[in-house]
Order: C-alpha cells, then structure tokens, then sequence
C-alpha cells in the first residue's frame, strides 16, 4: 500500500540536473514559483510550458513520476478549471443553454490556471525527485545560515528536518508491520462502521508511538555518546560545491524571468 | 487444518517501477498436525511466504488452500476473519504489537476481535498466561512495565488465545536468552502435540528445524528448493552449503565422531540425547565383536 507512494521519492541519477547543487535548484526552484505568477497570456504561458518540459528532458526523469506525483492535487485542478470555466462572464459566448453560458474567456483561464499548476507541481517534484533528501537539508541550513543573526537555531532546525525524513521509511515499515500483526489477531481497518474503524486505528497508534519514543531516545544516546554538542564549530563531511552549471540555472532563470517579463501583457 | 501453495509468486510494489518479485512459483503442501518448518537465508522469501498464510497477502499468480478456503490472485477474497481466527502468526519481536492499558485486556484483544465472549475470552487469558510461563498477577500489570522476555510471552499468549488450529511463528526466539528460547519452543512443541496443532516455523535456527520438525522447506532466493524430513536434508551437507545453509551443530559434531571412529553411525542423529544414545550404542556393538 504505502511502497505505491510515489511523491516526495528521491530516484538516485546522473542527469545534469542531479549533479547540480543543492543550493542553487532550492533558489531555482523558489525564485520560479514567483516567476510563474508573471504568465498572463497565450505567448507567456507557452513560454513556462515549454521551460518546464526543457527542464523535464534534461533531468531524464520518467513522465510516469510526475504524472504521479500530480495525482493528488489532480481534484484541486479540475475544480479550479471548472470554477474558470463557469464563473468567467468575459468574451466571445462559445456555448449557451438556459442554466449556464460559457465564454471562451473562461475556458482559456481555465487552461491558464491548469498550466500553472502543472509547472508548479513538476518543478517541486523535479527537485524532491533529483536531490536526496539529505542534500536538500544541507542546502537548505547553508541558505538560512544568515539568520543565525536574528538568533534562529538555523543548524537545530536543519538537524531535526533531517532526523524527521530519515525517519519516514522506517516509520512507514513499522506502520505495515504492526498493522499486519494486528490484522492477524483479527482487528479490521478496512469495512466496518467508522465508528469502529476509529477504534481500530489505537491498537495501531499506541504501539507506533511507543516504538517512535523508544527510538528517539536511543538515538538521543547514540548521539551524545559519540559527542554531539550542537552545530558550534561543526565541521561538514559532505561539501557544498557551486559548480558552473549553478551558476547557468540561475542565469538560464533570469533569462526566462526577463522574458516573461517583456511578454506579458 | 491443511495448507497448500500452488505456483505462488508475490511481487512487491506490483505496476510501479519500484517492483520487486519476492516468490517464484513456491509450490509446497503444509498436512494438518504436521510441524513445518520453513528455513532459510536473509531474503528468501521467508517473511512474504508466511504471510500467505492467512491471506495478509495475496498471491499475484498461482492458489493459496488455506483448509477449505481458497485464496486466488487478482480476486478480491471476502470474510477472511474465519481465516485469521483459524492460522494464529506470531510475528518477529510479537511484543511491539501490544497496546492495551493491560496484559488481560490485551490477550483478550483477539478472541473479541472475533466474536468471542467476554467471560470467555478472559478465561482463556487467565489459562493462557500460566501456560506461557508468566505470574497470575502480571494481568492487571501494563504490559509496558514487563521485561521484554514477558512482553513476548504475553503477545504469545494473544495469539494462542485465538485459538488457532494452525499457528505460523517468525523467529519466536530471537534476542531472547537461551534458557528463555528452550522455553518457549518446549512450550509450542508441547501445545503441538497436545492441542494436535499444525505449527510452521520460519526460522534460521537449524538446530530447532531439527530438534522439532517433522517435515523441512528450504528457500532459496525466492523459491522452495528443497523438501524433506530433517534427516534428509541434513544429511546432504553439501547441497545445503550451496542455499548458504549450514547443517545443525549436532550434525557437524556427528561427523567429526564418525570421521574420528572411521565408520558412520546408523542414521543422522536430530539431536544430542539422540546422538549420545546411538554413540553408546555403536561402542557396545564394537565391544561386542572384540
């Protein structure tokens, strides 16, 4: 059930976009869902579909991982496409009856809105789906780095997101394991009133919770025993490198910013 | 109760590209009262074999018999709490399964699960706990404040409260002392006889396979490759090193007699009672001929 999930996977590779830093795809990718908001017509909108299927290609990723990952906000897509369509009282009526009159306005933000949504959800997966989990962290401590002025715990947090998405898998195997066990002695999580179904849900979260603590704990041992004090004067084992190719992201991002820029209407 | 495996596959993460098959065609029959054990190395297919058992998986080709009910792949199989109720799985570490406030009110978690009597269910904890080898006051203890050997034994008792005519244990013994682990196997072996229980053993103990079993599976990277009483299989040491299995201490240690003495006793001896009384008996017979 739960080895089908596919969004948020990180599928190990050699494409350029692998190799690039982690820093410089977290700006990437932050700086482009600003950028997206500056499409407004048919020539700009081309222009992000056709950056985001560029991008796409070059991470030789398979279609099939994104279309997966696309599927949970799939419900929210057409409802908003459909919102567009009916709601928008501009242009030319392409089809009219006694309830509703459609406009073509209507169906090109509709088409508008999908695309946008689209390149949103592509571009975060590319990245989740070509950065370890743990680099994306590093990165991530290293961007916020500046904010240890204002006395954020920048190295603590970084810390815990790390535990936290080491975790998941391991949590995740539990889950099955204990829900098997429970299965086996006859409790039921899948028919029933849901009132039942509520309550079959403690004999599974009381023995994941206990086990979570349990771990928690002996990690806290391990850590200390082998000396950890916090983030002061840390030094790294994996290194940062800002290669040539980051520094072509962020120029090939402005180029598509400036453009979107000059196009818009 | 009988169980039989016809041309069972299983694969993991079936339709994504994450897919990994773990059987291959496994083909075996379990007979009722029969005490099946089931060996082999890290990643043979142990573990997804015995969760066919009661149909917490489902075959993606070939039939699972579980008595006289059926388990096909690609259908959907209804009602499987008359299954489960009737093949108890003592899971690996059974104790992180347990959540209630209390030991009674956990043992009684499974009876009730289906359809047992209160009264019922809390007679057969109170007659389960002795029986796994555990104090009459630890029932309104939290099973959280128990050592961990209690903890297994009460989950033990969990399972056995079902009443299961088949019961199917992963590894019962692991990370338990070695008193401990006699323990618990003398007591499975002992409710297989008296309680005329079909009890499979997944284990990579090749010394309880052959101090209990009656009949031997061995996997291998997925497939059964070999089937057999314990003094087959063990006797073709061989062929078990090429599955990466070594044959039983008291094997080994025959061998060495054997080689030592420059003839072979009558038969593999399962165990050292057994052994020592066939060496004192090819003594006797070499005294007598002298």
């Amino acid at each position: 059930m739960m080895e089908k999930m596919i969004f948020g996977r990180f599928l190990p590779g050699d494409s350029p976009v692998h190799k690039l830093d982690p820093r410089s795809k977290l700006i990437f990718v932050f700086a482009f869902i600003i950028i997206v908001f500056l499409a407004n017509n048919t020539v700009t909108y081309a222009m992000l579909l056709a950056f985001t299927l560029l991008i796409v290609l070059v991470s030789r990723i398979r279609l099939y991982f994104l279309i997966n990952g696309l599927k949970p906000v799939l419900f929210l897509m057409a409802f908003t496409f459909l919102l567009h369509i009916f709601m928008t009282k501009e242009g030319v009526p392409v089809f009219e009856s006694k309830f509703i009159t459609i406009y073509d306005e209507g169906i090109r933000r509709g088409i508008f809105i999908s695309i946008r949504f689209l390149v949103l959800v592509f571009m975060t997966s590319i990245l989740t789906l070509t950065t370890s989990p743990i680099s994306i962290t590093d990165g991530i401590e290293v961007l916020l780095n500046p904010l240890k002025a204002i006395k954020v715990p920048v190295h603590e947090l970084a810390l815990m997101m790390s535990i936290s998405l080491r975790f998941i898998p391991t949590l995740m195997d539990e889950t099955d394991k204990i829900m098997k066990a429970q299965m086996a002695r006859g409790s039921d999580l899948s028919s029933g009133p849901i009132k039942d179904r509520i309550k079959a849900v403690v004999p599974l979260l009381v023995p994941l919770f206990v086990s979570a603590f349990k771990r928690a704990e002996d990690l806290a041992t391990a850590m200390e025993v082998r000396g950890y004090r916090g983030g002061e004067g840390r030094t790294r084992y994996r290194r940062l490198k800002w290669d040539m190719g980051d520094t072509f992201a962020i120029v090939l991002l402005v180029a598509i910013g400036v453009l979107l820029f000059f196009y818009r209407s | 109760m009988d169980i039989k495996l016809q041309q069972v596959s299983y694969a993991y993460a079936q339709g994504t590209p994450f897919e990994k098959r773990a059987l291959f065609d496994v083909d075996f029959d379990i007979p009722s009262h029969t005490y099946q054990a089931i060996i082999g190395h890290t990643g043979s297919g142990k573990s997804t074999i015995l969760q066919h058992f009661n149909a917490l998986l489902r075959p993606t080709s070939g039939e699972v018999h579980i008595g006289d009910r059926l388990i096909v792949a690609g259908k959907k199989a209804k009602d499987l709490k008359a299954v489960r109720q009737k093949v108890g799985i003592v899971f690996q570490f059974p104790e992180h399964q347990l959540f209630e406030e209390t030991v009674l009110k956990d043992i009684m978690f499974g009876p009730m699960n289906f359809g047992i009597s209160e009264e019922e269910a809390e007679a057969r904890a109170r007659e389960l706990v002795s029986l796994v080898g555990l104090p009459d006051n630890v029932l309104d203890k939290s099973p959280f404040d128990l050592s961990g050997g209690q903890m297994r034994r009460v989950a033990i008792a969990g399972v056995l409260a079902m009443d299961p005519e088949v019961i199917v244990l992963d590894e019962p013994t692991a990370g338990l002392d070695p008193r401990g682990q006699k323990e618990i196997m003398d007591m499975f072996y002992q409710l297989h006889q008296e309680r005329h229980l079909t009890t499979i053993l997944v284990t990579h103990s090749m010394e309880d396979a052959a101090r209990y079993a009656d009949n031997i599976v061995i996997m291998h990277e997925g497939k059964n490759v070999l089937n057999g009483s314990p003094r087959v299989i063990f006797k073709d040491v061989a062929t078990l090193k090429e599955f990466r299995l070594e044959p039983p201490r008291i094997v080994r240690f025959q061998q060495k007699i054997e080689h030592m003495m420059g003839h072979s006793l009558s038969k593999v001896c399962l165990t050292e009672e057994e052994l020592a009384t066939e060496i004192a008996q090819a003594l006797r017979e070499e005294r007598a001929e002298s």
